[in-house]
């Protein structure tokens, strides 16, 4: 029992067969590892997440039909200790037998464990045209609205994804999904909300760099668009500076071999910003354990114009300095918030592994002591 | 403006081979699982590419099947290899049929002869990604010894490159191809080493807008000079900076090409284009990318100096290097427009 209890962040993946749950498993699962590391350790601020990995996916293979499907004691002990169930359904396929399948389980599983997360992956989407995908997922949703209805559930929550491992969709999905599991994390979105009031930004993700998966986000609605750039920024960045840094690695390891092994990486953050010709400005820093934050940031309008003007003639004289002066300003303001966004952000994770060191597994009550000093401290 | 400005370039090969991929890909912003929708090229698909502002390339495409073969060696043969200044023959590693392979690489060379005698040969080994990478190397040693020995009775030397779509050997087979046309190509180098005795860096490169074939770069400058130095029998090591370019990744400049088109590919989902990339690196390495002319991005690399640690210094330092790479500008721009005249 004891061991069991704390796995509360474990995702159980399930749905029919060839649903694509293995493939999702490789996708998110070989991602998921550098996540999982940085919630061992950094802002884990409950300590119920202290465990060998933030989640586990274990994938229940089920049968067809689900008329000789009686979950046993195991799966009975098996709900009530997931955070979350994920169903797959494959949109491509005939779902009906995926719904009836999907309704008893939640059936189960809500019995056993009422503050499960239920969320259902329309999944292999890029199969299907625009329109009908739509469809289809009006059509699933309120056909599980009524077979639970059916069955007396009403006030059950249930999640719907459109996905597909061939676009970013998966990880947007899997991104909401980790999300829901530490609602904790809901400081951490405070304080990018106030980062993007301050700092004329448009749009801000908190990524976990080896995964893409982002862990936080500020309030404003995701464009998808705007998530695919910002998480291939990180690729760019990082294979740009891995170009270089290999050389000095070998290098260091020839002049001297003992000190190299601690440094290498930790030695400097990473950091680079991009001037778009539409004046806007992407923005990568990295922040503690593998966590990098990156911003699209517009210019005030009165730069934009400017922009336009000094894009014709690129090679002006006082104009370019102008601009420049603008917006290295503005840089500047940036760099300094998202620096007290990252000292905040280590004042979190210290008090949390504190606090876990202190009182063992009951805590839950040091929300908002991080969030507090974040308030004050942005220039306004 | 000049008639030197243009320049012919054939591209053959027998059908399927991969010419137009590689065409899409470099000029085109195809990505390598784009190139799937590319149908048979009928005939020859002439493109025109401008290049560098004052150059243009005249890229024949020439579809590789042979009853299009047969008529390029008969009645169009004037019309195709007259005023070639590159072939580019593209030889299919997994072909069944390599003696029908050597002898259409053959036919043409005969041509080139007759009618274009100063033309520069590539070949390229193309479809690498198919044969085992510990035998790739013997593979390509041994066809480019064979065709060499076929090619030395028309008096060309030949120039050989194992290409892939889906790495980043193509891009650097064509960026020698492609710099072997840039008649000032002396002057952007001393140029380069000049901006470079001012900015003391790790490592400049210069990189064509469009296609960001690389132009220019401090490394091969200076891998040249140090080739001269040897055959010259002088032999003197002196150049400290020379030992450290040795370590660096070699397939470097290719991976920058990739990269950077990536990225331009990544941002254009915003409808726009990148202006610079400055990055501060993980381990004291800085990274400038900027726009150097209306044609070309340059790419300054800097080791970070240790006194500098203040982050105010820093952020002057970064604006120094805007600042100087801005004033470069109009070396650059004068070295490009000289070029058409």
């Amino acid at each position: 029992m004891e061991g069991r209890k704390d796995t509360n962040a474990t995702i159980l993946l399930m749905g029919l067969r060839r649903g694509g749950k293995s493939s999702i498993c490789k996708v998110v699962f070989h991602n998921m590892q550098p996540l999982d590391t940085l919630y061992l350790e950094s802002t884990s601020k409950p300590t119920t997440e202290q465990f060998s990995s933030l989640i586990d996916l274990s994938v229940m293979e089920l049968p067809g039909q689900l008329n000789y499907f009686e979950p046993n004691y195991d799966s009975e002990r098996l709900f009530s200790s997931i955070g979350a169930l994920v169903y797959v359904i494959d949109s491509q396929d005939e779902y009906l037998n995926a719904l009836t399948n999907l309704s008893m389980i939640i059936e189960f599983a809500y019995k056993v464990n009422p503050k499960i997360n239920i969320e259902v992956l329309i999944h292999k989407i890029d199969g299907l045209s625009e329109d009908y995908r739509i469809d289809a997922q009006r059509d699933i949703m309120q056909r599980t609205g009524d077979e639970l209805l059916d069955l007396g559930l009403e006030g059950v929550q249930v999640s719907f994804y459109l996905t597909s491992i061939f676009d970013h969709s998966i990880y947007e999905a899997f991104s909401r999904i980790v999300q829901k599991l530490i609602p904790e994390l809901s400081s951490l979105e405070n304080m990018l909300d106030n980062l993007v009031q301050h700092s004329s930004i448009d749009k801000v993700f908190l990524f976990d760099v080896n995964s893409k998966i982002y862990v936080a986000t500020d309030s404003s609605p995701v464009d998808i668009q705007t998530y695919e750039v910002c998480a291939e920024f990180i690729d760019i960045t990082i294979d740009l500076d891995d170009l270089y840094l290999e050389n000095d690695r070998n290098r260091n390891a020839r002049m001297n071999k003992n000190n190299t092994d601690e440094q290498p990486h930790q030695g400097k953050e990473l950091k680079s910003i991009s001037h778009l010709s539409n004046g806007y400005i992407l923005y990568l820093k990295q922040m503690i354990r593998g966590l990098a934050l990156v911003a699209l940031i517009r210019n005030d309008d009165t730069t934009r114009t400017m922009n336009r003007t000094i894009d014709i003639n690129s090679a002006g004289g006082t104009d370019v300095s102008n601009l420049d002066d603008n917006q290295d300003k503005s840089l500047a303001i940036i760099d300094y918030n998202v620096n007290l966004f990252k000292e905040s952000l280590m004042k979190i994770w210290e008090s949390s592994r504190l606090n876990a060191e202190q009182h063992g597994n009951n805590i839950n009550h040091t929300t908002s002591n991080g969030n507090g000093t974040d308030h004050s401290s942005l220039p306004i | 403006m000049s008639h030197s400005s243009r320049k012919k370039l054939l591209l053959m090969g027998r059908s399927g081979s991969g010419k137009s991929s590689m065409r899409s890909i470099i000029f085109s912003n195809y990505s390598a699982f784009d190139t799937r929708r590319l149908g048979a090229t009928i005939d020859v698909e002439l493109s025109h590419l401008r290049f560098l502002g004052n150059m243009t390339l005249n890229l024949w495409d020439c579809g590789g099947q042979d009853v299009f073969m047969d008529n390029y060696f008969t009645n169009q043969k004037d019309h195709i290899f007259k005023m070639v200044q590159v072939l580019i023959h593209v030889f299919d590693v997994e072909s069944k049929s390599i003696n029908k392979d050597i002898e259409i690489f053959i036919k043409s060379l005969t041509n080139l002869q007759k009618y274009s005698p100063g033309a520069k040969i590539f070949v390229l080994l193309h479809k690498m990604d198919l044969v085992q990478i510990d035998k790739r190397e013997e593979l390509f040693n041994i066809m480019m010894d064979k065709l060499q020995k076929i090619s030395n009775p028309y008096q060309f030397k030949l120039i050989g490159f194992p290409t892939s779509i889906w790495d980043e050997s193509l891009y650097k087979a064509w960026s020698q191809i492609v710099c072997s046309l840039i008649p000032n190509i002396n002057l952007f180098n001393s140029n380069l080493i000049k901006f470079n005795s001012i900015l003391d860096a790790e490592e400049i490169i210069l990189f064509e807008k469009t296609t960001f074939l690389v132009i220019s770069s401090t490394a091969s400058i200076q891998q040249q000079q140090q080739l001269q130095d040897s055959n010259g029998g002088l032999m003197n090591n002196n150049n400290s900076t020379s030992t450290s370019v040795e370590e660096l990744d070699p397939k470097r400049f290719e991976k920058i090409s990739n990269i950077i088109k990536t990225y331009k590919q990544s941002i254009s989902k915003l409808r726009t284009n990148f202006r610079n990339l400055i990055i501060r690196g993980s381990n004291g390495n800085n990274f400038y990318i900027d726009i150097l002319t209306e044609n070309m991005f340059i790419m300054i690399v800097l080791k970070d100096k240790p006194q500098l640690e203040n982050n105010y210094i820093q952020q002057h330092e970064e604006l120094l290097i805007l600042d100087n790479i801005r004033a470069a500008r109009k070396w650059f721009e004068k070295i490009e427009n000289s070029g058409s005249s």
